[in-house]
C-alpha cells in the first residue's frame, strides 16, 4: 500500500521544523540529521498509528523527541556528567552548529537540562500550545509551564542579560514594579 | 474619600497583578517540579529572581532567530528524497 500523497506532503511540510528542533534539541547538525532520519522511517513505517486529520506536527516531534531522549538516558548511562561534557562539544565545534551570531545563545541552551530545553524549543520556538508540548513530552501542562519559566530564568542568567543596565529605560518600571509586589 | 479610595485601589490591582503574575506561576511550578522528581529540594525553595518582560522577550526573539534560521533552509534534498522513497514503498 503505497501512502497517501496528501499525507506524504504533510510530513514534508513539517520537516523544516522538526529538523530546527533536532538541531536545537540535540546541538549538532550531523546528529540531528540522523534524528530526522530516524524519525521519518519511523513514522512512515508506522504511519497506521497516524490519525487522518490529528496534529501531524505532534506526531513526528513526539517520535523525534522520544528518540532523542531514548539516546540521551543511553549516553547518561556512559558518561558520568553528559550535561557538562555536551556543552564542552558543543564549545570546541561551534562550525556544527550553525552560523556563529547563535553561538553564545547556544551554548548558554545547550547547559540546561534536556527537560527544560525541550518545552522552552517547543512553546517559544516551534510554536505549540502548552498542552500539545505536555502531549509531546508526556508531562502535566503545569510541568510544562514550569520548565518554560526555569529555561527562561536559568538562560537569562547565563546570557548575563536579566541586569538591569541592559534595559536602562525599563528601570523605573521595574522599581514600581518591584515596590507594588512588595508593599 | 470613597472616590479615591477606590481608584487607589484600582491602581494598586493593576501594578499587583503584572507583579505577581510570574511569582504565581513559579510557586505553581515548584510543586509541580517536586512531584516531578526533577529538583532537589534546595531547587524547590530557593527564590528565583522575577525576569522582565524585556528579557523573556530578547530570549524569545534569539530562541526564533536560531530556528527559524533552520526552518528557512526548507527540505534538503536528501531529506525529500527519502520520504519519496519510503512512501512508494509497499
Amino acid at each position: 500500500m503505497k501512502l497517501d500523497p496528501a499525507i506524504r506532503d504533510q510530513v514534508l511540510a513539517t520537516v523544516p521544523s522538526l529538523r530546527a528542533f533536532a538541531i536545537s534539541l540535540s546541538g549538532n547538525i550531523d546528529r540531528a540529521d540522523d534524528l530526522v532520519q530516524e524519525t521519518l522511517l519511523r513514522a512512515l513505517s508506522h504511519i497506521d498509528s497516524f490519525q487522518p486529520g490529528t496534529n501531524m506536527p505532534a506526531w513526528l516531534f513526539t517520535i523525534l523527541r522520544n528518540l532523542f531522549r531514548s539516546e540521551y538516558r543511553k549516553r547518561r548511562r556512559e558518561v558520568e556528567d553528559a550535561d557538562g561534557r555536551y556543552a564542552e562539544t558543543l564549545k570546541s565545534h561551534p562550525e556544527q552548529t550553525g552560523r556563529v551570531e547563535f553561538e553564545e545563545f547556544r551554548t548558554a541552551l545547550a547547559k540546561l537540562p534536556p527537560d527544560q530545553r525541550e518545552a522552552l524549543i517547543l512553546v517559544g520556538a516551534s510554536g505549540f500550545s502548552y498542552e500539545d508540548a505536555a502531549g509531546i513530552c508526556g508531562c502535566a501542562v503545569g510541568t510544562i509551564k514550569s520548565r518554560v519559566n526555569r529555561a527562561r530564568t536559568r538562560l537569562a542568567d547565563l546570557l548575563a542579560i536579566d541586569s538591569v543596565d541592559d534595559f536602562g529605560p525599563d528601570r523605573p518600571t521595574r522599581a514600581v514594579l518591584a515596590g507594588g509586589g512588595r508593599s | 474619600m470613597g472616590e479615591r479610595g477606590k481608584s487607589d485601589d484600582m491602581k494598586n490591582r493593576k501594578t499587583n497583578l503584572e507583579a505577581v503574575e510570574p511569582e504565581t506561576g513559579k510557586t505553581a511550578s515548584d510543586k509541580l517540579e517536586a512531584h516531578d522528581g526533577m529538583g532537589t529540594q534546595a531547587n524547590v525553595t530557593r527564590p528565583h529572581p522575577r525576569l522582565g518582560r524585556e528579557v523573556q522577550a530578547k530570549i524569545g526573539q534569539q530562541l526564533r532567530a536560531m530556528y527559524d534560521e533552520v526552518v528557512n533552509q526548507g527540505v534538503p534534498n536528501h531529506i525529500a528524497d527519502l520520504v519519496r522513497r519510503l512512501s512508494e514503498q509497499d
